[in-house]
């Protein structure tokens, strides 16, 4: 195989002799790498693709064909037919609150486990930790019962219960997603000097205060790196609005798009076009904020 | 990463918290906790316990033992092949999906020109849900017009990758991977990094090959995120269920576990207790794995 011949390393030593001698091992491991990212990238361009031309076209020639017209009629009659904009708020009502809640509590908790090393941390580490490793159809049923029967005031849920209300799907995201936060953050948290907060002790702050004041600060780039990854998580959820929203109304954007398939089931260049635009904010996340995105990532998992 | 500052845990209970201190942390302790077991814990134990019951959603709910369990292993035709396509999908994220990445992160790592290009092409699938790529997966594999098949060259008996029920958990499969790799990729590229440099040097001032150095002095010191990977593995192949549901609703060859408890709930027939019975199916298989991952974490922790 070509990767023991490409034997460069990062490191300077004598890097142009190495170099010269090891080019074709070299542009072996190049051609495989390059082979392989187009093969990953094919798909995103062929949907990019496909949602430019109309169905007629490509029903005739196939997706892989040279282009007679291109257009955007899909992505207007996407946001203008099917509502996308109506789902990308029902997004926002969901993932905006989910997030800052969860690194709200999951910071705290981690803040007590990791900072203040309470007794029996350990086993409200696991508490949180497996609890985020089930998965989520094993929870789906009892909650699916629960929400139905839980009243909710009109002014909170037009359905006038759990059941088919925002609040069921956030507090949802919440109490999955905890789990993780808490493991990452808590992880995180250890790494922190101990020094300085018990130079805050001894001046006589409180619990809150060396939370909020001096602990919290100091996690800001984890905090980053963990918010990417849950807005994109929690964007990106199927299941918990498909089991508790009923309303199509009130669906999230990623759940919604299932719909837009029931409406016209044989138009795949009108799904390719929906595919698109609920893909293009979280790949735009991903181009802004890759660093945090893979910082979050790996933050769970670099011990 | 995380060491804590040399000391063990839970040794200095004394410290004295003021009156206040105690109800921020009762407070603000007490609501997550709440919501896990709320959430998480409590339906756990609730499935559980209606698996043994029958039960519409609406009805009485009545004890029935072990009846759905006896139903659902003789008596579902959906169940087995659901539990194979569950397995096929660990076997393939497991052997094929994640050595790929392990792969693609050490050439990757050996800082080669445009490794940045790359990285952030390989893992760009990884931000995209899993009912996206379920759409995308049928442009490129629907019979009629799809890009596979225009590849093939196939255009008078075209092959229906996706409604062929021999055939369709494959290329779901291919396309879950194209996700999966990516994420193992990420993982592993932040343990080469961590892998220290000199290792590696003094095994190739021994004389050991690229391959050796890599199996016998990398490949062990890796073993966190190894198990990390494999955890993940496991869990994405218990949990999936956008993408299937996304191409099919989880049908014809593309029946899985996840999917027939969401049926048995959501579906025209509320079987709440039968839904159950599969839920703690998937569950005793995945506890099996998230306990031992767990054991290993403790003892960890202990050692620090």
């Amino acid at each position: 195989m070509t990767t023991r011949a490409a034997a460069v390393r990062p490191a300077p030593p004598a890097p142009t002799t190495a170099r010269r001698r090891l080019r074709p091992g070299r542009l072996g491991v190049h051609a495989f790498l390059m082979t392989v990212s187009i093969a990953f990238l094919a798909p995103l361009v062929l949907a990019v693709y496909a949602s430019l031309r109309p169905y007629d076209e490509t029903s005739e020639y196939g997706y892989f064909s040279l282009p007679r017209h291109l257009s955007l009629d899909y992505y207007r009659q996407a946001f203008t037919d099917s509502g996308m904009t109506k789902y990308f708020v029902n997004t926002m009502i969901i993932a905006v609150p989910g997030v800052l809640v969860t690194l709200f509590l999951a910071s705290f908790v981690a803040f007590a486990l990791a900072r203040l090393k309470m007794r029996g941390g350990l086993v409200l580490l696991m508490l949180f930790t497996a609890g985020n490793l089930l998965p989520q159809q094993v929870i789906v049923t009892p909650l699916y019962v629960v929400f139905n029967r839980i009243p909710l005031p009109y002014w909170m849920s037009d359905s006038m219960t759990m059941f088919d209300s925002y609040w069921a799907v956030v507090l949802v995201q919440i109490g999955f997603q905890l789990g993780f936060c808490v493991f990452v953050l808590a992880n995180f948290m250890r790494t922190l000097p101990q020094e300085i907060l018990e130079a805050a002790v001894v001046d006589g702050a409180g619990v809150w205060t060396q939370f909020w004041r001096i602990t919290l600060p100091l996690c800001r780039p984890a905090l980053a790196a963990l918010g990417t990854l849950q807005f994109t998580w929690m964007y990106n959820d199927f299941l918990w609005a498909l089991v508790f929203i009923s309303d199509g109304d009130k669906l999230p954007i990623t759940s919604a798009l299932n719909n837009l398939r029931g409406q016209f089931f044989t138009d795949y260049n009108l799904l390719a076009a929906g595919s698109v635009i609920v893909a293009l904010p979280t790949l735009v996340v991903f181009m802004l904020l890759q660093r945090h995105f893979i910082a979050g990532l790996t933050l769970g998992s670099n011990k | 990463m995380s060491f804590i500052s040399g000391r063990r845990t839970g040794q200095r209970g004394t410290r004295r918290f003021t009156r206040r201190d105690l109800v921020v942390l009762g407070v603000l302790l007490g609501i997550p906790v709440l919501l896990d077991i709320a959430i998480v814990w409590g339906p756990t134990l609730a499935s559980v316990a209606l698996s043994f019951t029958s039960w519409d959603g609406i009805g009485d709910i009545k004890w029935v033992g072990t009846r759905n369990y006896a139903n659902l292993f003789t008596n579902y035709p959906q169940f087995w092949p659901a539990a194979r396509h569950n397995l096929l999908w660990l076997g393939f994220l497991g052997l094929v999906a994640a050595p790929f990445g392990l792969l693609l992160a050490v050439l990757i790592d050996k800082g080669v020109r445009f490794s940045r290009f790359y990285q952030s092409t390989l893992y760009m699938p990884v931000v995209l849900s899993l009912a996206v790529v379920g759409f995308i997966a049928q442009l490129i594999f629907s019979r009629d017009q799809g890009a596979l098949n225009a590849i093939v060259g196939d255009t008078r008996t075209p092959t229906d990758w996706l409604g062929d029920p021999d055939l369709n958990i494959w290329m779901i499969l291919l396309a879950a991977a194209w996700r999966h790799t990516g994420y193992v990729m990420i993982l592993y590229l932040a343990g080469l990094k961590a892998v220290d440099p000199s290792l590696k040097e003094a095994a190739a001032i021994d004389g050991a090959s690229e391959t050796q150095t890599f199996f016998r002095i990398v490949f062990p010191t890796l073993r966190p995120v190894n198990v990390i990977v494999g955890v993940i593995t496991v869990i994405e192949s218990l949990r999936a269920f956008d993408i299937v549901y996304a191409v099919n609703h989880g049908r014809n060859g593309l029946e899985l576990l996840s999917v027939l408890v969401t049926d048995n709930i959501i579906g025209e027939a509320s079987r709440i207790g039968f839904g159950s019975a599969i839920a703690v199916v998937l569950l005793a298989v995945s506890l099996g794995f998230v306990v031992t991952y767990l054991v290993q974490e403790l003892r960890g922790e202990k050692n620090r």
